[in-house]
């Protein structure tokens, strides 16, 4: 095995045990908490916003391929999706095939 | 052991036309594809979305290996950008506790916590018996891990067919794909403001700590809303 395959197998190791760690602490400190407690309120809180930071952070200070369309042509798409969502009463199909049709069409002109 | 009708349930819960399938399928198609270009193998690509399972941590994974990074600074980026599955899972397992279920399910089923499958059992769980929810847990599990592995492969397979446009028309399906689940599960004041204020202090806080923006921001912004929630009850 060469360095370069061993090196890659470690990395996997590492990203695994590190992402583990989060979901099996999870839970063992859910094995505490009752569901109708303030805690369960506040981590459930902390868990939507966590997740909305995440996802607005990958939409405005994007990672990999995406950093290759522009912010404005970004925050349109997703403004647009959006919009769609909400006139299609909730229905996720339409915004999530608009925004590959929407952002290649974009990334032309902008 | 498990129940195979609350597991077949969850197993067939991603077969919706509106479920986070096409999402999930199309980034860990991208990820397969970028695995192989920065030099992974086939068997070192699966084996990574086998594994970890972790769309952000994978990414931030290979970014990390491109620029020749140590394991620990590997691990504590990786740690970092996965740190909100913590969160997610305490809001999630005390949903599915049963004094009747062994508990090796819950720390083998938590592997399968991710935003997709944790979005599903947040809008279904009420459905389901309480003694049986770890069983459909684990189906809808087994099918969104199954998804990410599937498209990873695929992925690898096609990386050569896809354009640099087609790959950023990919990557963003994900985040508009969960930012309208989201938008969409703003039922009350305090997940309502959980989602507006953790939208926004996200990239505010990228400003000032890039590494730590999303616990910083999501922490912030949740502790906000619950009490928020709290004062509107």
């Amino acid at each position: 095995m060469t360095d370069f395959s061993s090196n890659i197998i470690l990395v996997i190791a590492v990203t695994s045990v590190a992402t583990y760690l989060s979901r099996s602490l999870g839970v063992l400190f859910s094995e505490r908490i009752d569901e109708n407690s303030k805690i369960f309120r506040l981590f459930d809180c902390i868990a939507y916003s966590t997740l909305a930071a995440l996802i607005s952070k990958v939409i405005v200070f994007p990672a990999g391929d995406l950093g290759e369309a522009s912010k404005i042509t970004r925050l349109i798409v997703v403004f647009v999706c959006v919009t769609v969502f909400f006139i299609a009463k909730r229905n996720l199909v339409y915004p999530t095939v608009l925004s590959v049709i929407l952002l290649t069409v974009l990334i032309k002109y902008i | 052991m498990i129940r195979s009708g609350f597991y077949l349930k969850g197993l067939l819960s991603v077969r919706s036309v509106d479920s986070p399938a096409i999402a999930l399928g199309c980034s860990f198609l991208a990820i397969g594809a970028l695995l192989k270009n920065i030099g992974f193998n086939f068997q070192q690509s699966v084996s990574s979305t086998f594994f970890t399972y972790a769309l952000p941590g994978q990414l931030v994974m290979a970014e990390s290996f491109l620029v020749g990074a140590s394991l620990v600074n590997i691990f504590i980026a990786v740690w970092l950008v996965n740190a909100r599955l913590f969160p997610m899972a305490v809001s999630m397992f005390p949903l599915l506790k049963s004094k009747k279920q062994p508990k090796w399910k819950y720390y083998i089923s938590c592997h399968f916590l991710a935003v997709s499958s944790w979005l599903i059992m947040k809008k279904d769980y009420r459905t389901i018996n309480e003694n049986y929810r770890i069983d459909f847990w684990m189906g809808i599990g087994t099918a969104t891990w199954s998804i990410a592995i599937f498209s990873t492969i695929l992925g690898y397979l096609v990386s050569d067919y896809l354009s640099k446009d087609m790959m950023i028309g990919l990557a963003i399906v994900n985040p508009v794909y969960f930012f309208c689940m989201l938008l969409g599960s703003m039922k009350n004041i305090a997940i309502g403001t959980s989602v507006i204020l953790g939208t926004i202090l996200g990239p505010v806080f990228y400003l000032t700590s890039p590494e730590w923006c999303i616990l910083y921001g999501g922490v912030t912004a949740g502790i906000i809303a619950f009490f928020a929630g709290e004062f509107n009850d």
